[in-house]
């Protein structure tokens, strides 16, 4: 295991060119979320139009791979159905959390596979997920109360 | 870009002690020497150590303090015997000396002895004599500093929480020092005739920053306020002699300092202990039982209950004796004073180097003066979580977070900082190998 096959170019590339960064209204729920034992922390606000994910906004600070992974979330999933993000959601979540014996499904995952190198550092699997964690209990929250969307 | 320091002076024969701890001589990822700098999170053990503990349970193991039988009576001289070579290495009595899990337990208990003592006082139960020293009422107010671990915060505000008790603290100046004199945060305009307690930290485990604790004590007992120390980053690291500290307690662990994980230590003023309630209770701290109620033994049992740790105090005590047993190279020092003009001369050694990298920011003293080994840094341009995993990748071990002092990072308006702390068994390769691992993130990153 080498550094370049945990810090792929596509992780990098998210990392200092970010996609969608930023609080951005309409929003229907925003959380914040943290990693207690290194301090990341990430607000992610998510927008739904029906059952049409039409924006996911985020802003935070922290690692490479912490923040790359909120950008490649943004860019996987705004624009899909509730019901096809969650299962991307857990698709990551079995990769993050497979130490490395998981295989990715690039269909499904998207530029997200670039995160494979990570499950072999489980220190690490946390930064990753800090993002998609966020989104989905954001999104769990939006779709459970319907809440109307808070006008810009 | 090869910088050439002079010789140091001052440090131990690093090959000798590294030859007494066999993790030293594995390799880490990728094949790499193991170059472990994260003492500060938990130090390596010594052949002595394991030894102990090995020899304790292969030949004395009993549950101390029970039984007439000659395993129980060798296994009691043991963990007694122990207790007794700690106390001496601080200047401790003996009986001063209470055995904990760890230096968090042992700060707690000394939170929950006001808590407790408070709670039994509201119902009118009883208390040791002198206990009123630890009934906290609304609008008292408890002192701590901006630059405490978690676990000499977390269980204060605990306190404040139980009891209406207020929380006050010391800033932290812009290089890392308590800011005493502050004209809100300092020392004059924190302690007041409210002030109850003043928990500080003896060494920062970020900062590296040696505290003036005898300074703050003397303004704290004036004030009729107890002072509680964390100790755990200056005991193993520093010759301490209570008597010149001032403190009323002392907490440290012993995974710091050599030993075993799984004990630590709280040191308190006797005629303290025997004030204070109990904190966890059970058998061995009893006086008499009854099924109506209960008496306590005296202190340190008081605060023992339950068969403890004996194997890893027995360890302890050895990791004592490896500690007193080291010299520096130069024959001029023994000792734990040994101890200290090595780390100090690692220190100096380190904060030089690291000035040579540009974009490595110290958060912390600059220069050695009252200041222990502890390095924090930043390096501009990336995280400490992606600094960690190139060192770790060339096998150099470093802290990276906020090592438990969230509020000290937020001080200092970082999220995260990369930490490295030596001990007995670094020397200089290990910084070489530090600050080139730390270039070379930079040049994986591409902000160099």
């Amino acid at each position: 295991m080498d550094l370049e096959s945990l810090y792929q170019e596509i992780i990098l590339d998210h990392y200092k060119h970010p996609r969608g960064r930023g609080l951005r209204e309409p929003f229907a729920v925003e959380v914040h979320h943290v990693n207690p034992t290194c301090g990341d922390e990430l607000t992610v606000r998510v927008s739904l139009v029906g059952d049409t994910v039409t924006d996911i906004s985020y802003d935070g600070q922290g690692c490479s791979i912490s923040q790359a992974s909120a950008s490649v979330l943004h860019e996987q999933l705004v624009g899909e159905s509730v019901t096809t993000g969650l299962a991307t959601t857990d698709a990551f979540l079995a990769l993050m959390q497979g130490r490395g014996q998981v295989e990715p499904d690039e269909d499904v995952l998207g530029d997200a596979v670039a995160f494979a190198g990570v499950a072999k550092y489980p220190a690490r699997v946390k930064c990753a997920l800090l993002g998609w964690m966020a989104w989905k209990d954001a999104v769990s929250q939006a779709v459970a109360s319907e809440t109307p969307e808070v006008a810009p | 870009m090869t910088v050439v320091h002079a010789p140091v002076a001052g440090l131990l024969d690093v090959e000798a002690v590294r030859a007494d701890f066999p993790i030293l001589s594995r390799t880490v990822r990728n094949g790499n020497r193991l170059v472990y700098l994260d003492s500060g999170a938990t130090s390596q053990k010594p052949l002595a150590v394991l030894d102990a503990e090995r020899d304790f349970y292969t030949r004395h193991n009993a549950a101390v303090h029970r039984g007439a039988h000659l395993l129980a009576e060798e296994a009691t001289d043991a963990y007694e015997h122990a207790r007794a070579t700690i106390a001496a290495l601080i200047g401790a009595q003996t009986r001063e000396l209470v055995f904990t899990k760890n230096a968090t337990e042992a700060l707690n208990l000394v939170s929950y002895s006001f808590s407790n003592a408070t709670a039994k006082a509201q119902h009118g139960r009883a208390l040791p004599a002198g206990a009123d020293r630890f009934v906290l009422a609304p609008g008292d107010e408890i002192v701590v500093t901006e630059m405490e671990h978690h676990a000499n915060l977390v269980p204060w505000q605990e306190v404040c929480d139980k009891t209406g008790a207020v929380l006050r603290w010391i800033g932290v100046d812009d290089a890392g020092r308590l800011d005493l004199d502050h004209p809100e945060h300092g020392l004059g305009a924190v302690l007041s005739e409210r002030t109850r307690v003043v928990a500080l930290t003896h060494q920062s485990n970020v900062l590296g920053t040696v505290t003036p604790v005898r300074r703050v004590a003397d303004a704290a007992h004036a004030v009729g306020a107890l002072v509680v120390v964390d100790a755990c980053q200056s005991v193993p690291h520093l010759p301490i002699h209570l008597a010149e500290l001032g403190a009323d307690y002392l907490a440290f662990s012993g995974h710091k300092m050599l030993g075993p994980s799984g004990i630590g230590v709280l040191w308190g003023r006797y005629d303290l202990l025997a004030a204070m309630p109990p904190f966890l209770t059970g058998g061995s701290m009893i006086e008499v039982v009854r099924m109506e109620g209960s008496t306590f033994a005296p202190p340190p049992q008081r605060f023992e209950a339950g068969v403890p740790m004996a194997a890893q105090a027995v360890g302890l005590g050895a990791a004592v004796d490896y500690l007193q047993s080291l010299r520096s190279a130069d024959g001029t020092r023994s000792g734990m004073a040994a101890v200290a003009a090595h780390e100090h001369a690692l220190t100096a050694y380190a904060l030089d180097s690291l000035a040579d990298v540009p974009g490595v920011r110290v958060v912390g003293p600059a220069d050695t003066a009252s200041r222990g080994s502890a390095v924090s840094f930043v390096v501009e341009g990336i995280h400490a979580h992606d600094v960690g995993q190139v060192l770790d990748d060339r096998g150099v071990e470093v802290r990276v977070g906020h090592h438990c002092a969230w509020p000290l990072h937020r001080r200092f308006g970082v999220a995260a900082t990369t930490r490295a702390t030596f001990y007995v068994y670094n020397d200089t390769r290990d910084v070489d190998d530090l600050v080139a691992a730390v270039r070379h993130a930079q040049s994986f990153f591409g902000v160099a």
